[in-house]
């Protein structure tokens, strides 16, 4: 009797807890990762723009392995302005840096998609490096029922 | 990894010229993290595509590089302007240096 009690207790405090969780990660916001990986990527010191780059990525997420993402960047494509580069960068994935792709003037339009893990519900960034050198960036935000498996 | 991976391509085989093309390819690989534990614990070696290239005739159209942050049979969906007639070649190199490649020829009206 003494256990089952116990049980229904652990398992009524289950819901609370897992409401909680994602309040507290918007309140104190973690951007290390995402600092930590601007700089491995493009060195230290760069300074980034919010704003040009649209990260589309579904509200929830019912599997973390796969997790659809297409990324945006407003850019004429032109070879005077063009995007040189786009790094997907996730905010709690052991590996920061999840992707990088290399645009050039070709390219037409500075457009990708492809498919990710996510390891927890997490925001995910998009950095866009221009031909001048200036960074952009955007993010979207992911819950995730089903995380990728990492431990 | 068997040798030969399931390729899927996605090229349309006719564009006017300036018309935005959108190219859709995918390679069957199951992009192992190395984060994931076998049943009896042990780490399972970390086995991933890490680059992507894309190029007609020799000119490299658009290139990515994977991370283990990549899901299992990497899609992935990309533009090209078309401006002259080519083959459009699509390579994928593996952390152990192994290629696999395919091709599509792209006329431009």
């Amino acid at each position: 009797m003494k256990s089952r009690r116990r049980i229904l207790q652990a398992l009524a405090s289950l819901p609370a807890a897992g409401f909680l969780r994602p309040l507290a990660a918007k309140g104190a916001l973690d951007t290390a990762q995402f600092d930590q990986a601007v700089t491995e990527v493009f060195g230290p010191g760069q300074r980034v723009t919010p704003g040009r780059v649209t990260v589309s990525i579904p509200a929830i997420s019912e599997n973390g392995y796969s997790v659809p993402l297409g990324i945006e960047v407003d850019s004429p494509m032109t070879q005077a302005d063009h995007v040189r580069e786009l790094v997907v960068i996730s905010q709690s994935n052991p590996l920061p840096v999840i992707a990088r792709f290399q645009f050039g003037p070709r390219s037409g339009l500075a457009k990708v998609s492809t498919r990710i893990r996510l390891a927890d519900s997490q925001r995910v960034y998009a950095v866009a490096q221009m031909n001048d050198g200036s960074l952009w960036s955007g993010y979207g935000h992911s819950i995730v029922t089903l995380a990728a498996c990492v431990i | 990894m068997s040798d030969s991976p399931t390729i899927r391509l996605s090229v349309p085989s006719t564009a006017q010229a300036g018309e935005l093309v959108e190219i859709k390819v995918m390679i069957q690989h199951p992009m192992e993290s190395g984060y994931r534990r076998g049943v009896m614990g042990e780490r399972i070696a970390r086995d991933i595509i890490k680059y992507f290239r894309c190029s007609l005739d020799g000119e490299v159209i658009f290139q990515t590089q994977f991370y283990p942050g990549v899901a299992a049979n990497p899609l992935l969906s990309f533009y090209t302007r078309a401006e002259q007639s080519g083959t459009l070649l699509f390579e994928w190199i593996d952390q152990q240096g192994v290629t696999w490649s395919e091709q599509a020829d792209l006329m431009v009206e």
